[in-house]
């Protein structure tokens, strides 16, 4: 029988097979480290006296506490700034390369590896941060793990890891125009609940998921852990291997002819066996938007708010009553009528040049709602630049959003941008759990294009109601 | 982490049940950089009660708390193993626990026993009688004896033999070190390196 491109990956990375259940031991290729996991991690190295086996294979960037703003003042918030002087001292201490605040390969850290050309297919790659998932789009396989694996990874390069089940994610079709990654993936985890990945690593198939970008790929791939799957991984072909080449750390020359005859050979063999499969219709998606306070309690955006007393399972019941209490909805309201007061462009899932670039020609040349504020964060510094470069700075700005330094921000809320008690945002981020965002705030997830046409229209929207918006105005002589 | 096989201390007596990890060490210390020094966080809303058993002689410099049932449920925090240990106690005994606070416990190298209720029961009763009284925790016969009376308690065998061997996850996966060597040696030279990409540069990086 054939292997899946998962079991592929973690057979070429066992050190040690594990007996009688006991768990393999697994070389890790790639490790990123980020100030809010990573200080207790070197503490006990410290305790233990023990070294950082392979710095040669660890990279840290400052990404969680960083302020957007003001960049070069002294960080505000105290716990903020002992997290991150921590982490610069830390990473002299030990000799791990660092990219703190003003470098411009500065920003969040599943931005970072893949910017720099040091997530690849068919790599292990671990951080102290569960949207790791986001490196599988290479074809990687990406674990999110805790602090104490934080520092057994550094002393040792390895971790202790129980064998896992695989999953695909089969979905064909063409997607509609205005209908992108984040919706596929919003409507997996719908279709599946929060817990239904328990134990999988997904792999994400089908022609919907070859035709989307690599960026695409890594929204999907970044969300597969919503879905409580330990990874998500998408077989690399042509479009990863043009992503990759020329990046700077990228393998060149006899090297990158080495490794590009290995990554051919990863994708899933046909004769393999997934353990579970699900099947989507990339052509019946529409805008996907989240009405609760997980990232499974979402519906098209065309819907409406559900009746906790259409949920079946009484645990799914008792959880739609919460969240809408907790989201100030009644059952029954057109999506589409709820009004925002913040709309957020950023984060892990969506804040790389294409989430951008796809943004900015929704606004362009128009102003943004009144009264709502819109923030818009690139993930890293060199998608700033870039941006900048391409003139996308100019058009957020000019729309009446706020442009500013790359970092996690409003996604968890942990440097100043937060959202008031009762704020309601929509949000190109991941997690839409109470408080996630500021305490008392209300998240909807949402894709850049829903997040645009939103900051225009003030309510929920997405690009087709601008369209059938400026239709009816044709219609009545006004435009 | 240290070999343990026996282990002497007051009977530090915790008369309550379903003590979570947020009553063992509350969230605001969870954004502390550093792996020791949370003695102070230790039971920290209770500590704020004179009365509490931890501010009274003997107890103020720790021993082996006995406490009631469901132990340590609640937040997976590592957090609270350290602020046990840091406060001084070095093993608990009682009749149930979360489990993740046990697994994370036996990692850290905090003995945790599992003793019937009416052990639990007996061991207050001595401290209540006699405070200070020491107990005697004897990890390869896996009893607890205080006041002449020994009581049997569980822990798996796979912990135990980590706690005799003093063995952390990490020291148990540097028993493979040969192996990680090996693997690293054929590992082929395209994979990533955060250094420039020069075979020098590679090497060097490989300590
Ligand atoms: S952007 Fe959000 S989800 Fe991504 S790493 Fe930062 S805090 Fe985590």
């Amino acid at each position: 029988m054939g292997k899946t491109l998962a079991e592929k990956v973690w057979d070429d990375h066992v050190v040690v097979k594990g007996e009688d259940g006991a768990p393999d031991l697994i070389y890790i290729d790639l490790h990123l480290v980020h100030e809010v996991t990573s200080p207790q991690a070197f503490d006990g190295l410290r305790q233990a006296g023990r070294g950082l086996r392979r710095t040669d294979l660890t990279v840290a960037t400052e990404d969680h506490n960083t302020p957007t703003l003001d960049i070069d003042k002294p960080i505000q918030d105290p716990t903020s700034r002992k997290q991150i002087e921590t982490l610069r001292q830390n990473a002299a201490e030990f000799g791990v390369r660092i990219h703190s605040l003003g470098d411009k390969e500065q920003g969040i850290v599943h931005l970072v590896g893949p910017q720099l050309g040091l997530t690849l297919p068919g790599v292990t790659v671990v951080c102290g941060d569960s949207h790791t998932s986001t490196h599988g789009a290479f074809g990687a396989m990406a674990f999110g793990i805790g602090t104490s694996e934080v520092e057994h990874v550094m002393a040792t390069q390895t971790l202790p890891l129980k064998p896992f089940k695989t999953m695909a994610i089969n979905v064909e079709g063409e997607l509609r125009p205005g209908v992108t990654a984040k919706d596929i993936i919003l409507a997996v985890i719908a279709k599946i609940g929060t817990g239904g990945g328990a134990g999988y690593v997904f792999e994400y198939r089908g022609s919907a998921i070859r035709s989307l970008s690599i960026e695409g790929r890594m929204t999907i791939c970044n969300m597969s852990i919503e879905a409580g799957a330990r990874a998500g991984m998408v077989a690399p072909d042509e479009t990863t291997f043009a992503y990759v080449k020329d990046k700077p750390h990228a393998p060149k020359g006899a090297d990158w002819d080495a490794a590009l005859e290995y990554w051919k050979t990863l994708p899933t063999d046909d004769d393999a066996v997934f353990d579970a499969e699900i099947f989507i219709d990339a052509s019946e998606l529409e805008p996907f938007v989240t009405w609760g306070t997980n990232p499974g309690q979402g519906v098209s955006l065309s819907g409406e708010v559900p009746a906790p007393e259409s949920f079946d399972d009484p645990t799914d019941r008792a959880a739609a009553e919460r969240a809408l209490e907790y989201m100030d909805l009644k059952p029954g309201t057109r999506l589409k009528d709820i009004a925002v007061d913040t709309v957020f462009i950023g984060s892990c899932t969506n804040s790389r040049m294409e989430d951008l670039t796809a943004a900015a020609e929704i606004i362009r040349g128009r102003k943004k709602a009144d009264g709502v504020r819109v923030l818009v964060v690139p993930g890293s510094a060199r998608v700033r630049l870039e941006a900048e470069a391409a003139g996308l700075d100019k058009v957020f700005t000019d729309f009446g959003a706020e442009w500013r330094f790359a970092g996690c921000s409003m996604c968890l809320g942990m440097n100043p941008d937060q959202l008031a008690p009762g704020e309601r945002c929509a949000s190109t981020s991941n997690r839409n759990f109470e408080g996630r965002q500021g305490k008392g705030g209300r998240t909807h997830l949402v894709s850049p294009l829903v997040a645009a046409a939103t900051a225009i229209r003030g309510t929920l929207s997405s690009p087709w109601d601008l369209e059938a918006a400026e239709a009816e105005l044709v219609k009545d002589g006004v435009a | 982490m240290e070999k343990i096989s026996t282990l002497t201390g007051p009977i530090v007596p915790l008369e309550r049940s379903n003590v979570d990890t947020d009553q063992i060490i509350p969230a605001v210390f969870l954004k502390r950089v550093t792996k020791t020094g949370y003695d102070d966080a230790l039971f920290h809303s209770w500590r704020q009660d004179p009365a509490f058993v931890l501010n009274q002689e003997p107890y103020r410099h720790g021993g082996i708390l006995v406490v009631g049932n469901d132990f340590g449920t609640g937040s997976s925090r590592e957090h609270a193993v350290w602020a046990l240990r840091d406060f001084g106690i070095t093993a608990v005994l009682g009749p149930r626990f979360g489990e993740i606070f046990r697994g994370n416990a036996g990692k850290q190298g905090l003995l945790v026993g599992k003793i019937t209720e009416e052990a639990t029961e007996a061991l207050w009763a001595v401290a209540r009688a006699n405070p200070g009284e020491p107990v005697t925790v004897d990890l390869e016969a896996r009893t607890a004896t205080a006041a002449g009376v020994s009581h049997p308690f569980e822990i798996d065998d796979y912990t135990r033999w980590r706690l005799l061997e003093g063995l952390d996850d990490i020291a148990l996966t540097l028993r493979d070190e040969a192996a990680i060597s090996a693997f690293e040696a054929k590992r082929p030279s395209w994979m990533p390196t955060t250094q420039d990409r020069t075979p020098q540069a590679r090497t060097q990086g490989a300590s």
